[in-house]
């Protein structure tokens, strides 16, 4: 009997071995991968008061995400080669770990909240649609289960979200020294001295692989890739979109400058839900597009 | 009992004598460590076939820093075919104190007439550096680096007058650093372990502080790739390593 079970044991493990390294090896996944895959993933998230759980986002992910996103993570799913940037931003590669939509300093790593807001909000001006069907606890359990694909999540924690003080009202001087703010730390190098993307260094740039892609242009009337929300501004440019040449600026713009320059960034946008005043005041300000310094 | 009290005590004693033993053994390490040194040239055979100027006209502010056209950094040659910025690392044969050691001096990455200078800065892992910007032009300083190796990416702005970033990096890599907003501005935060140098003008190069031992020295380029060469350094001598690279 001993003899038996040892052979049967032998055997088993011996086809378990056998399943488990030829299955990711032909997907040429890293030693670091093969690991993560071995070791099935078994971490959450907090979203508020609602825990996800990585093996109950699996299945969501695989009947939702997989065909952009791909079975590893890296971006590679079946559609992706379709994807042309800049028109069609490739997906997103969730085994670098580096996110746009962050509430956390450039180089660190995005808080769950982060990550299930960017699920909610989809990426306009992409392929990534607006998640919002899902319920609370199903984005929470993707959230768990994008962290898995990554190593950095093993090694790194989120970064502090930065502090956004309380929004101030909205005032004439308000909107014209965000004004001044635009020219001074030169936004419009990309931007384009009235918002419209073509800055001179707008044709040329790329995001971190390479690829070409778009500075936000804010008079088309698109949402901004992170939220159009005014704490959304705020963040997008105190923080950077890691990955993409928009750099962060919380080391160079004041908080009370960052809320200037969001109500300045609000003026220049078409008419929406939240520029009202923005745009009465810059109308009856006639302020003219910056002077390229 | 007696027997077991014997054997505790031989234990702690062993013990005391190999603890005592061993900081010997480091204090004549970090002492050695100063004197030795690998010493050579850099060079380079054939013509560079991949130098261009740079057209800075995108930006008035940086084409008006320069009279004459200034040209790409990526393959720098000096008199006698010397080839600067070469980062030279001792890429095996460390053991001691000198591997860990981190240098307490700070390197500056400068951008200065919308170029980076020097443009490849070589640091110890761990060790802190500085991006100052004398430009009165933004610039964003942009590591590209790998994100499978530890080293954690960051994209930060450094508008006209802004205060110097520090920062340094946890793995030994070849960071590659862009500013998107001048594309042509392109460098390298050569991170290695242990002593390093970079190559001069005329190619020249001295790794300090290496101790008595057999090494493999690294030679690296950022378009040539990297060559190796086996040095044995003597204690307190200065040993030599030429290096020759084939332009492409």
């Amino acid at each position: 009997m001993p003899t038996k079970s040892f052979l049967q044991n032998s055997l088993l493990l011996s086809a378990v071995a056998a399943v488990a390294f030829s299955l990711p090896a032909q997907a040429q996944v890293s030693s670091v991968q093969l690991q993560e895959w071995l070791n099935l993933p078994t971490s959450t998230s907090h979203i508020g008061n609602v825990t996800g759980n990585a093996k109950a986002g699996a299945p969501v992910y695989r009947a939702y995400c997989v065909g952009c996103h791909g079975e590893l993570g890296d971006g590679n799913g079946e559609v992706a080669q379709w994807l042309e940037p800049p028109i069609s931003p490739k997906p997103r590669d969730f085994q670098l770990g580096i996110f746009k939509c962050r509430s956390t300093p450039t180089g660190t790593l995005p808080t769950d909240e982060d990550l299930y807001d960017t699920i909610t909000r989809g990426l306009d001006r992409s392929n990534m649609p607006i998640w919002d069907t899902f319920t609370k606890v199903q984005r929470a359990d993707l959230v768990a289960w994008i962290k898995h694909f990554s190593p950095r999540w093993q090694k790194q924690k989120p970064g502090t979200p930065i502090q956004i003080p309380p929004e101030p009202e909205v005032t004439p001087e308000r909107v014209k020294a965000g004004q001044e703010v635009y020219g001074k730390v030169q936004c419009w190098k990309c931007h384009g001295v009235e918002g419209n993307a073509d800055g001179p260094s707008a044709s040329t740039l790329t995001d971190d692989l390479g690829r070409p892609i778009w500075a936000y242009n804010f008079t088309d009337g698109s949402r901004p890739k992170c939220g159009n929300t005014d704490r959304d501004l705020y963040k997008i440019f105190m923080t950077g979109l890691d990955g993409t040449p928009m750099p962060s600026f919380v080391d160079n713009i004041k908080a009370d400058e960052a809320w200037d320059l969001v109500f300045y960034l609000r003026s220049l946008q078409p008419h929406n839900a939240y520029n009202a005043k923005e745009r009465q005041i810059s109308r009856q300000l006639g302020l003219k597009p910056v002077a390229m310094q | 009992m007696k027997k077991r009290q014997y054997s505790k005590s031989a234990i702690i004693l062993s013990t005391v004598v190999i603890a005592v033993f061993g900081v010997l053994c480091l204090n004549q390490k970090v002492s050695a460590a100063a004197e030795g040194s690998i010493t050579g040239t850099v060079k380079l055979s054939g013509t560079p076939s991949h130098v261009r100027g740079i057209d800075m006209s995108k930006d008035p502010y940086c084409a008006k820093q320069h009279d004459t056209p200034i040209m790409m950094e990526n393959v720098v040659v000096g008199s006698g075919n010397g080839l600067q910025n070469v980062v030279l690392y001792i890429s095996e044969g460390l053991t001691g104190n000198e591997a860990t050691a981190v240098p307490s001096d700070q390197p500056t990455f400068d951008q200065k007439g919308c170029q980076y200078i020097p443009h490849v800065v070589a640091m110890d892992i761990d060790q802190k550096f500085q991006v100052i910007s004398t430009d009165q032009t933004t610039h964003n300083i942009h590591p590209l680096r790998n994100p499978m190796t530890g080293n954690i990416p960051w994209n930060k702005s450094q508008p006209p007058g802004a205060p110097p970033i520090t920062s340094s990096w946890t793995a030994a890599e070849m960071i590659s650093v862009k500013c998107n907003i001048h594309p042509w501005m392109h460098g390298y935060f050569a991170v290695v372990k242990g002593p390093f140098a970079t190559s001069d003008r005329n190619g020249a190069y001295t790794i300090h502080g290496v101790p008595a031992g057999s090494y493999t020295v690294t030679a690296w380029q950022e378009d040539l790739g990297t060559q190796t060469q086996k040095v044995s350094v003597a204690g307190g001598k200065p040993a030599s390593a030429e290096f020759t690279f084939a332009a492409k």
